[in-house]
C-alpha cells in the first residue's frame, strides 16, 4: 500500500524522531510513504494573522501537489500540520468555485479531491498488523494523550470520539500495551500561542496531564502530536518546578512505542533525541486467561 | 455590571463586524457557562469567554473597549474545548482570534500581546523566504525582536545536541511559486 506523506516542519527538525519513528514503523507494516514533493509549510497559527487567503493557499498549495503526484490521500503525522492541511481540504471539497480561486494564487490546478489522514487513523487500519508484528510483550501501562487537534474542531478533524477518543487505546493495546483510563486525554497542553511567549501558562497546563498521567501509575505518556510531545517533554524542568515534584515519565510518540513494540532498534526510532529519558520499568505481568474469562 | 439602555446600541458595534466576518451571531449565546467551565484557562482571564461574550451583546462602545483592551483575549489558546461543547455551537475561539486582530487594528492591544504578535512576524517571515520553517533562524529573528535574548539559551544548546535544530535552512526548491502566492495574498506586507 502507497500513501501521500507530508512531514511538516516540525518532523524535519524538532520533532525529527517523529519522522524517523513514522518511517521505521510504516517500513514494518509494509506502507510505503510517498512524499509531496517540494512541500511547503502549512502556515501554522501565524498565517491567518497576516490573511486567511494567505493561510488557505500555503495548505492549498501542498493539496495540489499532492493531486499533482497522483495522492488521493495524504498523512500527515504532526497533529497540528494535519488539522490546517485537513481544513482545507474539508474547506475546498465540494466547492469548485473556491478550488478555483485558490488555484490561480497558487499558479497550481486543484479539483478538492485530496484527503487529509492524521497517525491515528492510518494506523487503526493496521491494527491487525500491529498485532501480528508484535510478540505483545509490551505489556506497559500508557497514558495516551491525544490533546486538542486530532479530535477538535470536530468539523475538521472528522475523527474518533470528542470527548474520550478510544482509537490510540486501541492501537497501543493491539501492541500488547495497557492504556490507562483517564481524563486528561482531550486536555489542552498549552501550546496555541504560547510555547514561547508563556512559558508559565504552559507549564501550568502541562503540568497538570503529567500529574494525572503519573497518579494513573503509566509509565509513559503516548501522543501523536509533536506541540503536546514537546510541552510535556522539553518543558519537564519548568512543570516539575511548578509541580514542586520530580516526575520522569517519559513522553513517547505512538510510532516510537509501536516501534519498540515491535522490536525496532531505539536509535532508528530516535529515542535518544527524546528530552526525558526513555526507561521503562519491567511490562506488566503476563496474564493467563482462562476459559471462563469472559473479556467484555 | 451596570446596566445599559438599548438606544446606546451602535450599529458598528463589534457584535455585528463579528457576525459580518466570522458569521458567528453572539446573540446566540445564552450564558450557560459551559464554555468557561471547561476552558483550561478561564482561570488565568480577568474574564472568562463567556463574559467576553456577554459584554459584545451589550453592543455598547465602552464594553467593546474593555474587551479589545483585554489580557484575556490573547490567552485563548484555540483549543476549541468551549466551541465543541457548547450546546449553541458558538465558535468562541474564531471570535477570539477576530478579537485580537480588530484590537491590533484599533491600536488597542494589550502590552502583554507584544511577544505573540512578534512571534506570528518572525515565523511568518521565515516561511515567506524560505517556504518553510527555519526554526533557528526564526527564533533568533523573535528574540531581537522581542530583546529576550537570553532565554531559552540552555534549552537551545540542549537541542542542538540532540540534532533537533537544523542550522541551515531546507527551503522550498520553487521559491519563487511561494513568494508569488505570498504577494497574491497579503501584498507582500511580509
Ligand atoms: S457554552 Fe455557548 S451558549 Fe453557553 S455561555 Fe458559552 S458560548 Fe454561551
Ligand atoms: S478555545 Fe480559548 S476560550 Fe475556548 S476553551 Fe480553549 S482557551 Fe478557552
Amino acid at each position: 500500500m502507497r500513501i501521500g506523506y507530508y512531514p511538516g516542519c516540525s518532523l524535519t527538525s524538532s520533532a525529527r524522531e517523529y519522522d524517523e519513528s513514522v518511517r521505521a514503523v510504516c517500513e514494518v507494516l509494509d506502507l510505503t510513504l510517498v512524499e509531496i514533493p517540494d512541500w511547503n509549510c502549512c502556515g501554522a497559527s501565524s498565517a491567518h494573522v497576516a490573511s486567511e487567503e494567505l493561510a488557505l493557499s500555503l495548505r492549498a498549495r501542498n493539496l495540489a501537489l499532492a493531486e499533482a503526484a497522483g495522492l488521493d490521500e495524504i498523512l500527515a503525522p504532526c497533529a497540528a500540520c494535519f488539522s490546517r492541511l485537513a481544513s482545507a481540504s474539508v474547506e475546498l471539497a465540494d466547492n469548485p468555485q473556491k478550488c478555483q480561486a485558490v488555484s490561480e494564487v497558487v499558479g497550481m490546478p486543484y479539483s478538492g479531491g485530496v484527503k487529509v489522514l492524521n497517525m491515528l487513523a492510518v494506523l487503526e487500519r493496521f491494527k491487525d498488523e500491529i498485532a501480528a508484528k508484535t510478540d505483545q510483550s509490551f505489556r506497559h501501562k500508557v497514558a495516551c494523550y491525544y490533546g486538542c487537534l486530532l479530535v477538535r474542531p470536530t468539523k475538521v478533524a472528522q475523527f474518533d470520539r470528542v470527548e474520550d477518543p478510544q482509537s490510540m487505546d486501541q492501537i497501543m493495546a493491539a501492541a500488547g500495551a495497557k492504556p490507562v483510563r483517564w481524563s486528561s486525554k482531550t486536555e489542552c497542553c498549552g501550546t496555541g500561542l504560547s510555547t514561547i511567549t508563556r512559558t508559565e501558562l504552559v507549564a501550568n497546563l502541562s503540568g497538570r496531564i503529567v500529574a494525572d498521567a503519573a497518579k494513573r501509575e503509566a509509565v509513559a505518556i503516548v501522543t501523536a502530536c509533536p506541540m503536546c510531545q514537546t510541552n510535556l517533554d522539553m518543558r519537564r524542568p519548568e512543570i516539575n518546578q511548578k509541580l514542586q515534584e520530580e516526575h520522569r515519565i517519559p513522553v513517547l510518540y505512538v510510532t516510537q512505542a509501536l516501534g519498540l513494540a515491535m522490536g525496532i532498534d531505539p536509535q532508528r526510532l530516535g529515542l535518544h533525541r527524546n528530552m526525558v529519558p526513555v526507561e521503562l520499568p519491567e511490562p506488566e505481568p503476563e496474564v493467563v486467561t482462562t476459559d471462563d474469562d469472559d473479556e467484555d | 455590571m451596570s446596566s445599559i439602555s438599548h438606544h446606546d446600541r451602535q450599529t458598528t458595534s463589534l457584535a455585528n463586524k463579528i457576525q459580518e466576518v466570522t458569521g458567528v451571531a453572539l446573540q446566540n449565546c445564552y450564558q450557560c457557562g459551559k464554555c468557561a467551565a471547561g476552558c483550561p484557562v478561564a482561570g488565568d482571564m480577568e474574564m472568562p469567554s463567556c463574559q467576553v461574550l456577554r459584554l459584545l451583546q451589550y453592543e455598547s462602545p465602552d464594553y467593546d473597549r474593555r474587551v479589545l483592551e483585554s489580557e484575556s483575549i490573547w490567552l485563548c489558546l484555540s483549543c476549541d474545548t468551549c466551541h465543541s461543547r457548547c450546546p449553541q455551537t458558538i465558535n468562541t475561539p474564531k471570535v477570539m482570534y477576530f478579537l485580537r486582530e480588530e484590537a491590533v487594528r484599533q491600536g488597542l492591544a494589550h502590552p502583554k500581546s507584544k511577544d505573540a504578535q512578534a512571534f506570528h512576524k518572525a515565523f511568518l517571515g521565515s516561511v515567506a523566504r524560505h517556504g518553510r520553517l527555519h526554526e533557528i533562524g526564526m527564533l533568533m529573528n523573535y528574540k531581537v525582536r522581542t530583546g529576550h535574548l537570553f532565554q531559552d539559551m540552555t534549552l537551545g544548546s540542549k537541542l542542538y545536541q540532540k540534532g533537533k535544530l537544523e542550522l541551515l535552512p531546507h527551503g522550498v526548491k520553487d521559491k519563487a511559486a511561494v513568494k508569488k502566492l505570498f504577494k497574491r495574498t497579503t501584498g507582500n506586507k511580509e
